[in-house]
C-alpha cells in the first residue's frame, strides 16, 4: 500500500514555544493510523499542523502533492476532513446548515443531496434536530454532527481528534462501528487521535506514541497490542 | 515656580509597570533625566507659537494618559472623552470667568468634578460592553456640544459664542513671558499627572484593573469588586482629561461648544493607538502627532490635508500597528541585545 | 392625535434614512466583527461618483447601478489594501485606520468636487403620495428601496451557498476555513457588500440632505445608533432600529418643550443608551462575544 499522507520532519510551535520536534508518520490509502500519547503530547497540535493551522516546517505530502505551505481551506479542499477537539460546529447555525457547510466546496451538488440522508442513516439523531441550533445539541449530538460535517466533505482522509470525548461507552462502541464501515466499505483513510488505546488500536492498522512532540516508538497496530511493556509503561492498560 | 524635585524625578526612573510588557528604555533614569532637560531648555530656544504649541502636546497627553488608564490598563472603550475634557474646560473656565477663581485653583475642582462625573457615568455603563459602551459613550460625546449651546444655560456656558479668558502672568515677576509660563505651568502639571499614572498603575488597584482587563471571570472569583473598580477607573480617566480640558482652556483662552464634538474624542483615540495602547509615556507620541501631524498635512497640500493625515495614520499603523510603543519595545531590545554581547 | 401620527409617520420617513446606513454598518460588523467609522464617508464618496455620472449625462438607473458596482469593488478593494494588512492587529489599531479612512474620503471628496452643497436627482418624484401629504413620494421610494434591500439580504444570507459560507466565516472563522471557506474572500466580499449597500443609501439620502462631503456625519452616528440598538448582528434589527431612531428624534423634537428641538438627536441617543442597560444586547441581537 502506497502512503496518502506522508509526514517527514515536522516541526510546530506556537508563537516561540516548539511543541513538535521533527516528527515522521504516514497514512496510508485506505489505512487507518492512530496516534497515542499523553495529556500535552502534541497529538492536537500534529493534526493542527497537518491543516496549516499552526505554523509548522518539514514536509508533508499528501496524495503526492506538497501541502506544506498551503491553507487550511486549501487542504480541506484536497479531502482531508479534519474533526479538531472540542468539535468545532458552528454553533449559531442548525444543524442541517452545519452539514451543508461540510460540503460547501463540493461541485456535485446532486450527491450532497444523497449525502445527507447518508449522514442521517449513521446519525438518526441528526435527522430529528435538523432545524435546532447546533450549540443546543447535547455534547455527543455535537460530537455527532462534528463527524457527520467531515464525511460531508466526501474525505479522502479524516483527522479525527478524540472522536469518542464526551460519548457515553454505547455510543463510543457505535461510532467505533461507524468509523470501521467508513474506512473498509467507502475507503476513508483515517488518521485517529484517541484517549481510548484499546480501541483505537483495534481499528488502526499502524500506531506511533507521542512523548512532549517526539515520536517514541511507533509500528503495527497489532505488534503494539501484544507488547505487554509497552502497554504498561505507556498506555496504562 | 518649583522645579520637579529629585525624589520625583527618581521615581519617574522606576520601571513603569513590570507586568504590562511595557518598553523600559523610558523607564531608564539618563533617559528620563535627558528628556526632562531639554522640556525644560527649550521654551528659551523655539518661537513663541511653538511653545504654545509644545504646551498643547502636553496637555493633550495629559488627557490620553487619562484614555490609555481606561482602555488601555482597564480594557473599556471610550468615545466619549470629548465630553470630559468639555466639562473640565467648561468649570475652569466658568470659575475664571464668573467668580474670578485663580487659574492655577480651577484644575483640581475641574478635576474632582469630572471624576464625579465619570464615575456615576461609570456606575451604569458597566452593564454595557464592547460596542454598547462604545455608543453609550459616543451619545455622551455627541450630547455634549448640544447641551453646551441650550439657551437655559447660556448666562454660564455664553452659548455659542462660548467664554473668553485671559492669560495668566507669569508669578513673583518671574521673566518669563506668558507663553513661557503657561508652558512651565503645564510641564509641571503634566509631570506630576504622569507620575501618578505610573504609580496607580504599579499599584495593587492598578493590578485589579488590569486582572479585570484580562480576564473579568477570573478577576470576580479573586473577590475583586469589579464594578467599583470600573466605575472608578472611569472617574479617575475623567479626571485626567477634565484636568487636561482644564489646562487646554487656560491655554488657548477660551471656551466654545464645538471646540468639543466628537472629533476631539476621535483625536484623543488615535492619539492612543499612535503612542500605544497600555503604555503611559506613549501619550507624548501621541499627543504630539495629533498635534503636529495635521499641521503638517496642511504644509504639504492644502487641499487635501485631510486625505494626507489619514494617510498617515494609516501608513503608521501599518508599520507600527502597536504604536510607538512596539517601536520603542523593539530599540530596547536591540540595544539590549548589544550591551550583552 | 393627528399631529402624533403625522410626526410618527415624518419619523419614519427619516427613519428609513438611518436604516438604510444601519444595515451598512450591520454587514461590515458581520463580515470584520468591528464598526467601521468610515461608513459614512464611503457612501458619502459613492454618492458623489453617482453624482458625476449624472453630470457626464448617465441617465439616473444607469449611474445608480455603475455606482454601485463601483463602490462594491471599491469596498473590496479597501479590505484587501487597507484592512488586510492588519487583520491581526489590535482593536483600537482598526479603530484609527478607519479613521484614518474617514479623513482621506472627506478631504478628497472636497478636492474632487468642493464643499458647496448640490442637489441630487430622486428618480421617485416629490409629489406627495397621499392627499394629507404625509409622505412623499421620494420617501415611500426610499422605504420601497429599504424592504427590497433587506428582502435581498435575508435571501442571500440564508438561502445561498455564499451567503452560508459568509456566516459561517464570520461566526467562527477557524472552522470555517476547516470546511474549505477561503475566510479571507468572505470578508472582502463583506466588504464589497457594505460599500454597495452603503452606496445605495447614499443615493437615497442625497435628494433629502443635499449633497456634499460632511453629509454623513449626522446620519452616520443615527446609523450606528439604529445599528446598535437593533442588535448589530441582525439586519431587519438595523432596519427597525433605524426606524425607531427617526420616530424618536422626531416625537422628542416636538413634543418635548423648549430643549427638545435643541437636544433632539442627544435625547434619541439617551433613550437608545438607556434601552441599552436594559437590554444590552439590543433588541434583535445575539450575544456579542468581547468584540468592538
Ligand atoms: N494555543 C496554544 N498556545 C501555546 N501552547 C499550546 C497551545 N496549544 C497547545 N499548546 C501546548 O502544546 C503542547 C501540546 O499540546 P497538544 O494540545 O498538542 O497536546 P495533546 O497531545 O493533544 O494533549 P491532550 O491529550 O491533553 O489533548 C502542550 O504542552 C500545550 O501546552
Ligand atoms: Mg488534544
Amino acid at each position: 500500500m502506497t502512503a496518502l499522507l506522508d509526514v517527514y520532519g515536522l516541526h510546530a510551535s506556537y508563537g516561540p514555544t516548539r511543541v513538535l520536534h521533527g516528527l515522521s508518520f504516514s497514512v496510508s490509502d485506505r489505512g487507518v493510523t492512530t496516534l497515542l500519547g499523553g495529556n500535552g503530547a502534541g497529538k492536537t497540535t500534529t493534526l493542527r499542523a497537518i491543516c496549516g493551522m499552526v505554523a509548522r516546517t518539514g514536509e508533508i505530502t499528501f496524495a503526492g502533492q506538497t501541502i506544506t505551505r498551503s491553507s487550511t481551506e486549501h487542504i480541506a479542499r484536497l479531502g482531508v476532513a479534519h474533526v479538531p477537539d472540542g468539535r468545532g460546529t458552528f454553533t449559531r447555525l442548525t444543524v442541517e446548515e452545519n452539514l451543508e457547510l461540510g460540503a460547501i466546496t463540493r461541485r456535485d451538488r446532486n450527491d450532497v443531496v444523497d449525502d445527507l440522508e447518508r449522514v442521517f442513516g449513521y446519525f438518526p439523531v441528526l435527522q430529528k434536530r435538523r432545524g435546532q441550533q447546533a450549540g443546543t445539541l447535547s455534547g455527543g449530538e455535537q460530537q455527532m454532527l462534528a463527524i457527520g460535517r467531515a464525511l460531508m466533505l466526501r474525505p479522502r482522509l479524516m483527522l479525527l481528534d478524540e472522536p469518542s470525548f464526551g460519548l457515553a461507552p454505547r455510543l463510543v462502541h457505535e461510532l467505533f462501528d461507524i468509523l470501521t464501515t467508513l474506512n473498509k466499505r467507502e475507503g476513508v483513510s483515517l488518521l485517529l487521535v484517541e484517549q481510548n488505546a484499546a480501541l483505537a488500536l483495534e481499528l488502526a492498522d499502524h500506531a506511533y506514541l507521542l512523548e512532549t512532540g517526539r515520536i517514541v516508538f511507533s509500528g503495527a497496530a497489532r505488534e503494539i497490542r501484544e507488547d505487554e511493556k509497552i502497554r504498561r509503561s505507556y498506555l496504562g492498560y | 515656580m518649583p522645579a520637579p524635585s529629585e525624589e520625583m524625578m527618581e521615581a519617574i526612573a522606576e520601571p513603569a509597570v513590570p507586568e504590562v510588557s511595557a518598553p523600559r528604555l523610558v523607564g531608564h533614569r539618563s533617559v528620563i533625566f535627558a528628556t526632562l532637560a531639554i522640556a525644560l531648555v527649550l521654551p528659551f530656544l523655539v518661537q513663541s507659537f511653538l511653545t504654545f504649541q509644545l504646551t498643547l502636546v502636553l496637555v493633550y497627553a495629559i488627557a490620553i494618559i487619562g484614555l490609555n488608564l481606561l482602555t488601555g490598563f482597564n480594557g473599556q472603550f471610550s468615545l466619549g472623552h470629548s465630553a470630559f475634557y468639555a466639562l473640565g474646560a467648561y468649570v475652569a473656565a466658568m470659575l475664571m470667568d464668573k467668580v474670578n477663581f485663580p487659574y492655577a485653583a480651577t484644575l483640581p475642582v475641574a478635576g474632582i468634578a469630572c471624576f464625579v462625573f465619570g464615575f456615576l457615568f461609570g456606575l451604569p455603563a458597566l452593564r454595557l460592553e464592547g460596542v454598547y459602551l462604545a455608543l453609550a459613550t459616543f451619545a455622551l460625546a455627541v450630547a455634549t456640544p448640544q447641551i453646551l449651546k441650550l439657551s437655559p444655560l447660556e448666562y454660564w456656558t455664553g452659548g455659542v459664542q462660548g467664554i473668553v479668558i485671559s492669560k495668566p502672568d507669569a508669578p513673583y515677576g518671574l521673566p518669563l513671558t506668558q507663553d513661557q509660563w503657561l508652558y512651565f505651568f503645564t510641564l509641571l502639571v503634566t509631570v506630576i499627572m504622569t507620575l501618578l499614572a505610573h504609580n496607580l498603575v504599579a499599584s495593587r488597584t492598578g493590578r485589579a484593573m488590569m486582572a479585570i482587563r484580562d480576564n473579568p471571570t477570573a478577576a470576580r472569583s479573586m473577590g475583586i469588586n469589579i464594578a467599583l473598580y470600573k466605575s472608578l477607573t472611569f472617574g479617575v480617566s475623567a479626571l485626567y482629561t477634565g484636568v487636561a480640558g482644564a489646562l487646554g482652556a487656560i491655554v488657548v483662552q477660551f471656551v466654545a461648544p464645538d471646540s468639543f464634538t466628537f472629533f476631539l474624542s476621535i483625536t484623543l483615540l488615535v492619539g492612543l493607538v499612535v503612542g500605544g495602547v497600555g503604555w503611559i509615556p506613549g501619550a507624548f507620541f501621541g499627543g504630539a502627532f495629533v498635534l503636529f501631524v495635521p499641521n503638517f498635512a496642511e504644509s504639504i497640500s492644502k487641499g487635501l490635508s485631510g486625505a494626507v493625515y489619514g494617510v498617515m495614520i494609516i501608513l503608521l499603523i501599518f508599520m507600527l500597528p502597536t504604536g510607538a510603543a512596539g517601536l520603542v519595545r523593539a530599540v530596547t531590545q536591540r540595544l539590549r541585545g548589544q550591551n550583552i554581547r | 392625535m393627528e399631529l402624533l401620527l403625522q410626526q410618527i409617520l415624518a419619523g419614519l420617513a427619516t427613519g428609513t434614512i438611518y436604516a438604510c446606513i444601519a444595515l451598512a454598518i450591520v454587514m461590515t460588523y458581520q463580515a470584520i466583527g468591528h464598526l467601521n467609522f468610515a461608513q459614512g464617508e464611503m457612501a458619502m464618496f459613492s454618492t458623489f461618483i453617482a453624482w458625476q455620472l449624472t453630470q457626464w449625462g448617465a441617465p439616473y438607473w444607469v449611474a445608480f447601478f455603475v455606482t454601485v458596482a463601483v463602490s462594491f469593488a471599491g469596498g473590496v478593494l479597501i479590505e484587501l489594501i487597507v484592512l488586510r494588512p492588519i487583520q491581526h492587529a489590535p482593536v483600537l489599531s482598526h479603530v484609527a485606520v478607519f479613521i484614518g479612512l474617514l479623513a482621506i474620503l472627506n478631504s478628497l471628496a472636497g478636492f474632487l468636487w468642493d464643499f458647496n452643497v448640490k442637489p441630487f436627482p430622486t428618480p421617485f418624484g416629490t409629489a406627495p403620495l397621499f392627499a394629507n401629504g404625509f409622505i412623499d413620494a421620494h420617501q415611500a421610494g426610499m422605504i420601497a428601496v429599504t424592504l427590497f434591500l433587506l428582502a435581498f439580504l435575508y435571501v442571500f444570507f440564508r438561502f445561498t451557498r455564499v451567503g452560508l459560507a459568509m456566516r459561517a466565516a464570520a461566526h467562527d472563522p477557524v472552522s470555517a476555513r476547516l470546511v474549505g471557506i477561503r475566510v479571507g474572500w468572505m470578508t472582502a466580499l463583506g466588504w464589497g457588500m457594505a460599500a454597495a449597500i452603503g452606496a445605495i443609501a447614499g443615493m437615497m439620502i442625497a435628494p433629502v440632505v443635499f449633497l456634499e462631503p460632511n453629509m454623513m456625519l449626522g446620519v452616520l452616528l443615527y446609523g450606528f445608533a439604529g445599528a446598535v440598538l437593533g442588535g448589530l448582528t441582525s439586519p431587519a434589527g438595523a432596519v427597525i432600529g433605524g426606524l425607531i431612531v427617526g420616530v424618536i428624534e422626531n416625537l422628542a423634537g416636538t413634543f418635548i418643550p423648549v430643549i427638545g428641538g435643541e437636544l433632539k438627536l442627544t435625547i434619541a441617543l439617551a433613550i437608545i443608551v438607556v434601552v441599552l442597560v436594559m437590554k444590552p444586547q439590543g433588541l434583535l441581537g445575539r450575544p456579542v462575544l468581547h468584540r468592538v
